[in-house]
């Protein structure tokens, strides 16, 4: 079983060399690329499978002794979210390959190294090697970020680059500074290691404030909006499925271990992720163009999951991993919508958009189901989320937390409403400024496919909750009491 | 205490670099930030605490390879980032004449 926990690393890297080898031929790119994401896919749905009971993959690299190699170790948080990350890149590479995304010659391989680097950081079982997986995944997004080359990618670039650099080189400092204290940069050996170590807690808060900045987190968040918009369409789809939600699963990872059991950050993150929610939530409601919005929604949602994140507990872990799994869809199925229409109209502002669900009714039908979704309608797989995020958040006796989550989840649909209204309903704009050709009937349904399969996996996910809700249960398990995780590693 | 001090003030200049308005002054700025995280790495090690991996050595005066090794990664991941910022500010002062993409223009 141990090629499983490879094949998801190896993979997408080969694919990224063999795309570069078939640069100019796009057609065998394609199919280099998007064959890759579904062996991916299927390897990972096989792990999930083998780790459904609770069981710990693991496969130490070379034959060190367990407390120098470097071990792989799939558990079923790290399984499902490689199954959540392998459907998004297949996804927004059939709507890349759609749009003509991808006639940069080294898009595929780009995207694919930023695969290979998302899928280490979630197998990886040490602090070092996370930092170096989220490097791969980030340098490979600088130059996604700012492939077209446009002015305004060019400042997002620099704003987005510097933030992360800074980011990365206080991450690298806590590593340092974990090492110097604990000796040790593995999972398994750091686990609770901060309740007995003052030095260590404050190495891990050091490394906590990094991931946060990678993750969105107010007041750390200012980066995010202004520049993922300035993407192409696909990137920022992939960026929102992938980039910030590596930052959230490293949170998780490095709070449950090392803070097993300290409780002292408790109130911080649940400051912030309040705060993250309200700001990302009033932040959108000056925004006009489509994807701004959505952005701004993207920092509100980290809220919800750090919530999770200081709630903690089996309860607040699983609601907060059944949050992260069904909230990846419905960003990305959004993004891509909101990337149709820019593809349709060529605008994605709201004053010069309407009606466009009179000649996109699939489309619309797209947008208002995940939409719906985001701000937590029955029965969607948002509200099922929110509903055990609530719960777990009144057991544990947090009511303005979850007071102030309830009051973002009607902003959420108020500004989903704006976007309905403005884009999808009323009467088209009096002048219209098309610039995009009409497509083709069969080009403008490749255009749409991959935000209707997406929102109709978001759909099956809130029907078929209970499933996915015994897996998330399963992991957050793992995550609270990690004897069968340490156990694997230093096996 | 040496390594103390150099790496407050490869910080501190880092810093006053990276708040600076030009590309080229911010990616000499992460250099300096990225070396203080190095050397920071580099006396992280501590040899005391267990063995090394070296089977049959006497290991009375080996010094701790780990920190080694992560800060030789560390550095090349840095080399990568420093050539993309170059890249930039250099596209930057192609379309603007300037490589302060916040300036107006």
């Amino acid at each position: 079983m141990s090629w499983l926990l490879v094949l998801p690393i190896a993979l997408p890297l080969a694919a990224a060399a063999a795309t570069i080898v078939a640069r100019g031929r796009r057609r065998t790119q394609r199919i280099l690329s998007v064959g890759c994401a579904l062996v991916v896919l299927a390897g990972a749905v096989a792990l999930v499978w083998a780790t459904r009971d609770g069981e710990v993959l693991a496969a130490g690299m070379g034959g060190w002794p367990a407390r120098f190699r470097i071990t792989l170790v799939a558990d079923p948080f790290a399984a499902l979210m490689l199954t959540v990350s392998a459907l998004m890149v297949t996804v927004c590479t059939l709507f890349a390959a759609a749009r003509g995304e991808d006639e940069q010659p080294y898009f595929h391989s780009l995207v694919q190294v930023l695969f290979a680097g998302a899928c280490g950081a979630y197998l990886t079982t040490d602090i070092f090697d996370l930092f170096v997986f989220i490097e791969v995944a980030l340098i490979a997004s600088y130059v996604l970020l700012t492939l077209g080359g446009s002015l305004r990618q060019l400042r997002a670039g620099a704003v987005y680059v510097t933030t992360n650099l800074l980011a990365s080189t206080a991450f690298l400092a806590g590593v340092a500074l974990l090492y110097g204290a604990a000796g040790t940069v593995n999972f398994a050996e750091l686990a609770g290691r901060a309740r007995t170590s003052g030095e260590v807690a404050v190495a891990g808060t050091f490394i906590l404030g990094a991931l946060a900045v990678k993750g969105g987190l107010v007041p750390v968040h200012g980066w995010l909006p202004r520049s993922y918009p300035a993407a192409s369409p696909a990137v920022t789809a992939l960026f929102s499925g992938l980039l910030t939600k590596m930052g959230v699963y490293a949170m998780f990872r490095v709070y449950c271990t090392v803070f097993q059991g300290e409780t002292t950050l408790r109130t911080p993150l649940l400051v912030a992720a309040s705060l993250t929610m309200l700001l990302g939530v009033l932040g959108a409601v000056g925004r006009e163009r489509m994807r701004d919005i959505l952005s701004f929604h993207m920092a509100s949602q980290v809220g919800y999951l750090v919530m999770a994140l200081g709630i903690s507990g089996v309860a607040g872990l699983s609601a907060g991993i059944f949050f992260m799994l069904q909230y990846i869809v419905v960003k990305t199925s959004l993004f891509l919508c909101s990337g149709a229409v820019e593809t349709f109209e060529g605008t994605g502002a709201l004053s010069e958009l309407g009606a466009v669900a009179r000649r996109r009714p699939v489309l619309a039908a797209a947008f208002g189901v995940s939409a719906l979704s985001l701000a937590g309608v029955p029965p969607l797989s948002g509200f099922f989320a929110k509903l055990a995020l609530l719960q777990a958040a009144f057991v544990a006796h947090d009511y303005a937390v979850a007071g102030v989550a309830v009051a973002v989840s009607f902003l959420t649909l108020f500004s989903m409403v704006k976007i309905w209204n403005g884009v999808f309903w009323g009467d088209p704009p009096a002048e219209r400024r098309r610039t995009a050709a009409t497509p083709t009937r069969g080009r403008a349904a490749a255009v749409v496919a991959p935000a209707a399969a997406l929102a109709a996996v978001g759909v099956a996910v809130g029907l078929g909750a209970e499933l996915l809700w015994a897996l998330s249960a399963r992991a957050a398990g793992l995550l609270v009491d990690p004897a069968a995780y340490i156990e694997a590693v230093l096996r | 205490m040496t390594a103390a001090v150099i790496v407050g003030v490869l910080a501190a200049a880092g810093t006053y670099l990276v708040l600076q308005r030009g590309l080229v002054r911010m990616a000499l700025g992460f250099v300096l930030l990225g070396h203080a995280a190095n050397v920071l790495l580099v006396v992280s090690g501590g040899i005391h605490r267990r063995g090394v991996p070296i089977e049959g050595e006497t290991v009375g005066r080996a010094a701790d390879p780990l920190p080694q090794a992560f800060t030789l990664t560390a550095i090349v991941i840095g080399f990568g980032m420093t050539a993309f910022l170059l890249a930039l500010a250099f596209r930057a002062r192609r379309d603007l004449g300037d490589d302060d993409l916040e300036g107006e223009s």
